[in-house]
């Protein structure tokens, strides 16, 4: 007998958990991004738990579509952190305060 | 519980894929070094690819490793040797008072709730998808041919829409990461 989806699910959790964690505490613009991959990957790997439990390809067909978007977004995101670090000479989150009211 | 025998391969590489991802996931966000980030990045992908085998989902384990260890974490290097940031973050300081406890009892919070949901429903309702055409998931080869057709047909104007997605996001990235070239005196009148 296979293993249980719930196993997989439980483990997707646990992955989002760090990565949100991570997102929460962490100073470098850098960093912060992997986070969000890692955050991007236990919605994946709960997408692929799910199409295998209820025998759907359409959830693997969502996680497709979401690797594009993750594509589009690192490449955006990282042009934004070249571009800031040309103004600023740093990546830190926390010194981008300007807009503080 | 009563002592259930799942099948030994599939609990071995459940338990690898487990110890992949989350000694990666550990490591992006306990390293210090963003080199050494990335590559942690890297194991907890590989993990997610090797799940994604284990769960029948053969070509987008094969887009997994391509896409997300091979483009991806390739750009983040790129971008971490360019801006050369590879010294350390400065963790001593706390800006926000308590920020690490509130973000950890949130987190746990977050992870409890969803553990409790996913362990503990009934998901499996018997009932067959329209994407299939009622069809079982498929698996090994046929899993490319079956994602296929499922994005070539139901999925098609996501598809197509993700094709301007791409082109909007290369335009901003080229328009982002261009110097300022107006105060070159040449090309002002070009």
């Amino acid at each position: 007998m296979n293993v249980p989806a719930a196993w997989y699910l439980v483990l997707a959790a646990l992955l989002f958990g760090v990565g949100a964690y991570g997102l929460l505490t962490k100073r470098s613009a850098l960093i912060i991004f992997m986070c969000v991959e890692l955050m991007l990957n236990a919605a994946n790997l709960t997408f692929v738990t799910f199409a295998r439990t209820l025998s759907d390809v359409g959830g693997q067909a969502t996680v497709f579509f979401v690797m594009v978007v993750a594509a589009a977004e690192v490449t955006v995101g990282l042009g934004i952190v070249v571009a800031v670090f040309r103004r600023r000479s740093s990546t830190s989150v926390d010194e981008l305060s300007e807009m503080k009211g | 519980m009563a002592a259930v025998a799942y099948a030994v391969p599939s609990v071995l590489v459940f338990v690898t894929a487990a110890l992949l991802i989350l000694v990666g996931a550990l490591g992006v966000i306990t390293v210090k070094n963003p080199v050494h980030a990335a590559l942690s990045l890297i194991m907890t992908l590989f993990g997610v690819a090797v799940a994604f085998v284990a769960q029948s989902a053969d070509f987008l384990a094969a887009v997994q490793i391509i896409v997300y260890a091979g483009a991806i974490v390739v750009l983040f290097l790129f971008v971490i040797m360019f801006l050369g940031v590879d010294r350390r973050d400065s963790v001593s300081v706390d800006p926000l008072v308590g920020q690490r406890a509130f973000a950890g009892v949130g987190v746990a919070i977050t992870v409890a709730g969803l553990i409790t949901l996913m362990a503990r429903s009934h998901w499996v309702t018997g009932a067959l998808s329209v994407s299939t055409k009622g069809h079982a998931l498929a698996t090994g080869s046929q899993n490319v041919k079956q994602l296929g057709t499922a994005i070539f047909t139901t999925y098609l104007f996501a598809f197509e829409a993700t094709a301007a997605l791409l082109v909007i996001a290369v335009v901003g990235a080229v328009l982002l990461a261009r110097r300022d070239r107006v105060a070159d005196p040449e090309e002002v009148d070009v």
